[in-house]
């Protein structure tokens, strides 16, 4: 029998970028309405799931947790994950984490890992889509002293060895790591689950644990805007794109083209 | 005076051009310094001094390369500590982001990745939200560590400082002690085409390719530029995952990107829409790529391109 497993998933709250995305307010933060969890957090839900349920699934006493910092729409992330199989949901929120940097934000969730106490896997999405920075999950690892996993296209898990294919330019790795470590997956990893309707209603029983900064110990100062290490002075919106000269091929389109790379110099 | 340290890494027989740009934004800021891993060929020594650098700092240790990014983290912090840099600069790759990210950790500094340009007082200039804003950042900490993207400036040497000094940084011995360990690699067979994210050029192909890249291939090769591809064609298959341009794969800002066959959606967009000039061919008039697209073909890309091909391969002679 192995042993069971305790896994942490981070899922990000973020702005659907289906929708026109903004920065706004004094720290050039991203405005979080038609917020939605994070598409390439499912990756890692997935992936955290799949670990699970080889060793036996939450009867058998494995525990995925799914964890999100964030306002308090950031809830419905947790809320989501629930439905599509987490065991349990924490949410990290407080007024004072508005605007931290990577370095802030893997101070915060390192702290709310630790209190979660000993865990065997933290998973996380490749990046999130909206910061794009792919700095927390290194991060992380870093303040945690976990190896780090990063951008894993597959996953095996013998015993209390990680063994991950990692996909690079023009060369793809195979990986080693003991457990317990941290490991960020890529969109090649699998096919993230919908929830279903016994998901949904599952996840109304399911817990969710509401956490301040004062119940994992880090002060307002070390977080937010106070604590972060970078700070955007300036932002302005890119002037949009105008579409050019737009053309309809009758026959002499290829050479139309040449023509306009002519023009530009650019052949 | 500043003082910047640009990471090398296992740069082979050459010197890429991101590494120059790296080490011309270096020599723009002050002093600069090379934190170097791997072989050192003669070539890539000549090329450091032609753009200034005063210091060569190589690892005491030879396996950094067995492992994953944490122990070069630990080497380049102790390099920061021994070249007294204020300013660390490396690759914005998916390695030099999480080197960035340890070393950051590590030396309580300040992280600003997707870097397009430094100001002498060492702001930075990013474009984030896939390039629907511009921003200005700085770190608020006595080191910066910034990455920066390809094709950002342009290369230019500094007046040589003689030959760099050598300098061996002493790796810290438990660097590797929590790191995952590189196990095997299978490497896959050269194009001989630029790397997509340094390329002058991108051709890329979508959904419209239906399985048969060969005509993007062409035009690429004519143009002498790298081959790119929409998520929907990695996906069925038809090209490996590493030729994705968009939001889950690869961000690039080319002189000319060419799409093909590709409708333009916002994950799309978000991996290329800061390129200088785009052109788009596509049979669906409604595609939304012909809203960004500096000249835009409504037609078959089977027609269009193998026609464009000859007519450059013509004009080239």
């Amino acid at each position: 029998m192995e042993e069971t497993l305790k896994i942490v998933v981070l899922v990000k709250h973020v702005p659907d970028a289906q929708f026109d995305r903004h920065l706004t307010g004094q720290g050039n933060t991203v405005d979080r309405d038609e917020s939605i969890l994070s598409e390439l957090d499912e990756y890692a839900l997935e992936a955290a799931l799949q670990l699970s349920e080889a060793r036996g699934g939450a009867k058998a006493g494995n525990e995925v947790i799914a964890l999100s910092m964030g306002p308090a729409g950031a809830v419905n992330s947790v809320k989501k994950s629930l439905q599509i199989g987490a065991s349990s949901g924490v949410h990290l929120s407080d007024d004072a984490l508005a605007g931290s940097d990577a370095a802030a934000t893997s101070l915060a969730l390192a702290a709310a890992i630790r209190y979660l106490g000993p865990v065997d896997l933290v998973l996380t999405g490749m990046a999130s889509t909206d910061g794009e920075t792919s700095l927390v999950p290194a991060q992380l690892a870093e303040r945690l002293g976990l190896p780090q996993v990063t951008f894993a296209s597959a996953l095996e898990l013998n015993g209390a060895t990680l063994t991950a294919r990692r996909d690079g330019d023009g060369h793809s790795d195979t990986v080693e790591a003991s457990l317990p470590a941290l490991v960020s997956v890529t969109d090649q990893i699998n096919e993230p689950r919908y929830p279903n309707f016994k998901g949904i209603l599952a996840a109304k029983k399911k817990k969710i644990t509401t956490l301040s900064l004062s119940d994992i110990g880090v002060d307002a100062g070390q977080v937010g805007a106070a604590g972060s290490l970078t700070a955007v002075e300036t932002a302005a919106a890119r002037p949009p794109r105008t579409a050019g000269t737009i053309i309809t091929d009758e026959g002499d389109a290829g050479i139309q083209l040449v023509d306009f790379l002519a023009a530009q110099k650019l052949l | 005076m500043a003082k910047a340290l640009v990471f090398i890494d296992n740069p082979g027989g050459a010197l890429k051009k991101s590494s120059r740009e790296l080490l011309t934004i270096a020599a723009s800021l002050g002093e600069s310094a090379v934190a170097f891993n791997g072989e050192l060929h003669d070539d890539v020594a000549a090329a450091i001094a032609a753009h200034g650098a005063t210091a060569v700092y190589r690892p005491s240790a030879a396996d950094l390369d067995e492992y994953l990014v944490a122990p070069k983290a630990a080497y380049l912090a102790a390099a920061v500590a021994a070249s007294g840099a204020d300013t660390v600069l490396l690759e914005n790759s998916a390695d030099g982001k999480e080197i960035a990210a340890r070393l950051g950790v590590k030396l309580n500094a300040g992280v600003i990745t997707d870097v397009v340009g430094v100001d002498a007082d060492g702001t930075a200039h990013k474009s984030v939200l896939a390039g629907a804003y511009t921003t200005t950042a700085k770190a608020r900490t006595g080191v910066a560590v910034l990455t920066v993207k390809p094709n950002s400036v342009d290369v230019a040497e500094a007046p040589a400082a003689g030959a760099p000094e050598t300098v061996t940084v002493e790796v810290p011995a438990d660097a590797a002690a929590s790191a995952a360990r590189i196990t095997a690699r299978s490497e896959r067979p050269a194009s001989g085409r630029p790397e997509l994210t340094e390329a002058r050029v991108v051709v890329a192909g979508g959904r419209g390719v239906d399985g048969d890249f060969g005509p993007v291939e062409e035009l690429a090769d004519a143009l002498g530029g790298a081959v790119g591809a929409s998520r929907a064609a990695t996906d069925a298959g038809w090209i490996g995952h590493d030729f994705q341009v968009g939001q889950t794969g690869k961000t690039v800002s080319p002189q000319l990107y060419i799409s093909a066959g590709i409708s333009g959606a916002i994950q799309q967009k978000a991996g290329m829409q800061t390129s200088k000039v785009i052109v788009a061919i596509n049979k669906d008039a409604e595609s939304p790529v012909f809203e960004i697209a500096d000249f835009g073909i409504i037609g078959d890309l089977f027609k269009v391109i193998p026609q464009a091909t000859e007519e450059i391969k013509k004009r080239k002679g």
